[in-house]
């Protein structure tokens, strides 16, 4: 194995809460294998911000719920050959998802920043102000799960998904042998 | 039925099985016997068959019938898990998944959810061709003991089927047609119903998904120690297999 070139990852959170990067760390000690599979590019865990090379597996946790998830998204399909949306909120967009339709309401992410900033009842904002600052991405009407933005190959269900499943996938698509998920293995939450 | 059963016996093959029925069983009831699981979210044991979901769809004599309702046959030749047959069912749960709010990981019904381990056993995990259709349903809290989050609805029928037939209440009814149809309260809300924690219609099986929500009992059981994370459902019933 160790005569192969080492296969180039990234990985980028959207609109997730970190917990699928936290669950990469579930691999625990595997992570020592799999380190000698990879090297890893644009990522939180290397803090590298732009892609140095073409990647081989890009991971995406989260989905979009801003602009500026759209560009890393169409940054991470330009730059890798395989993309993966890791987790519940990449695959169908999860918590963030709620303010789509849960409210009842024809403007739900109206409502949601006014609920959020002015009108919810233990809330103290004294500016009465939705933050505006032009440094802030901007907010999509909804959020969409990643494979509505680009084209995902592979999707790794769960919330956050287990060590197991990361590895177990990650492991067989490296030496291409990627062949599905263990029914026992396949969880939503 | 049952005391003419020993004369009336004959046998039909499902995926070349034998499978022995009698008369008036329908190819479910036959193959559930014998320990053939035919996947199922509409149909529950106790309730009147209904047929509505189509996900236990199998083809029997060439013809795409649904298994819960289609009397078994003499010498019959039924298709059950062919990749045609699972990869229709597995659309039929991915649409229910993004007809409805199927959001599992903020779901107390998670883990004991009929919906998402059939999404589990039908192997739901290739990026989605349907668009999600995100509806805004109410959430009704007003009973004391129980709550409908019908955001998780898959209009099954199940708890119409359990308050009329098993309570005789009749709490619950479909209104509307078509793609409106939905499941509605005999009333204002459900506290304005006769609607009662202990009533059949209310019990955690009947409600295949988590939509009706007995309060205060929610996680009492944690997540990730629940019934579909012990097994993949139907395996009770694959295990009467001889």
């Amino acid at each position: 194995m160790s005569d192969l070139p080492k296969a180039r990852i990234a990985t980028a959170s959207l609109a997730g809460c970190f917990g699928c990067h936290m669950a990469i760390l579930d691999i625990d000690e595997r992570l020592i294998d799999l380190m000698q599979l990879v090297d890893v590019d644009r990522s939180p865990l290397t803090d590298k911000k732009r892609f140095t090379t073409r990647c081989d597996i890009g991971i995406i946790e989260g989905g979009c719920c801003n602009e500026e998830n759209v560009h890393v998204l169409h940054d991470f399909r330009r730059n890798c050959d395989v993309l993966i949306a890791l987790g519940q909120c990449a695959i169908m967009g999860g918590l963030p998802a709620m303010r789509n339709a849960i409210m009842h309401s024809d403007a739900p992410l109206r409502e949601c920043l006014e609920e959020a900033y002015i009108t919810g009842k233990y809330i103290r904002n004294t500016t009465h102000n939705v933050p505006n600052d032009p440094a802030l991405p901007l907010l999509l009407d909804e959020v969409y799960p990643c494979s509505e933005v680009v084209e995902i190959d592979y999707q790794i269900p769960g919330c956050a998904p287990g060590g197991d499943i990361i590895f177990d996938t990650l492991s067989k698509l490296l030496t291409g042998k990627f062949r599905g998920f263990e029914r026992e293995m396949i969880k939503f939450d | 039925m049952s005391g003419t059963k020993k004369e009336t016996g004959f046998t039909f093959t499902i995926d070349g099985v034998e499978i022995t029925a009698y008369a008036g069983e329908t190819i479910m009831e036959a193959a559930d016997e014998a320990g053939v699981y035919i996947p199922r979210l509409c149909d529950h044991e106790g309730l009147r068959h209904q047929g509505s979901c189509r996900v236990c769809t199998v083809k029997a004599g060439g013809r795409s019938v649904a298994a819960c309702t289609q009397p078994a046959a003499p010498g019959q030749a039924v298709e059950n898990e062919s990749p045609h047959l699972t990869k229709m069912r597995r659309d039929l749960v991915e649409m229910l998944f993004h007809e409805g709010n199927h959001l599992c990981p903020i779901c107390e019904a998670s883990g004991n959810c009929e919906l998402q381990a059939m999404a589990y056993r039908l192997d739901m995990t290739e990026t989605t061709r349907f668009p999600y259709l995100e509806p805004c349903r109410a959430l009704d809290a007003s009973h004391p003991d129980i709550a409908l989050d019908t955001n998780r609805c898959i209009s099954c029928g199940r708890c119409i089927r359990a308050s009329e037939d098993v309570d005789g209440k009749g709490v619950f009814g479909y209104v509307g047609r078509g793609i409106h149809r939905r499941v509605a309260v005999n009333g204002e809300n459900l506290a304005d119903t006769d609607a009662q924690v202990t009533d059949h219609a209310i019990s955690s099986e009947v409600c295949p998904v988590g939509c009706i929500i007995r309060k205060r009992v929610g996680f009492v059981t944690p997540i990730g120690e629940r019934e579909f994370d012990k097994g993949l459902i139907g395996h009770e019933i694959e295990a009467r297999r001889k």
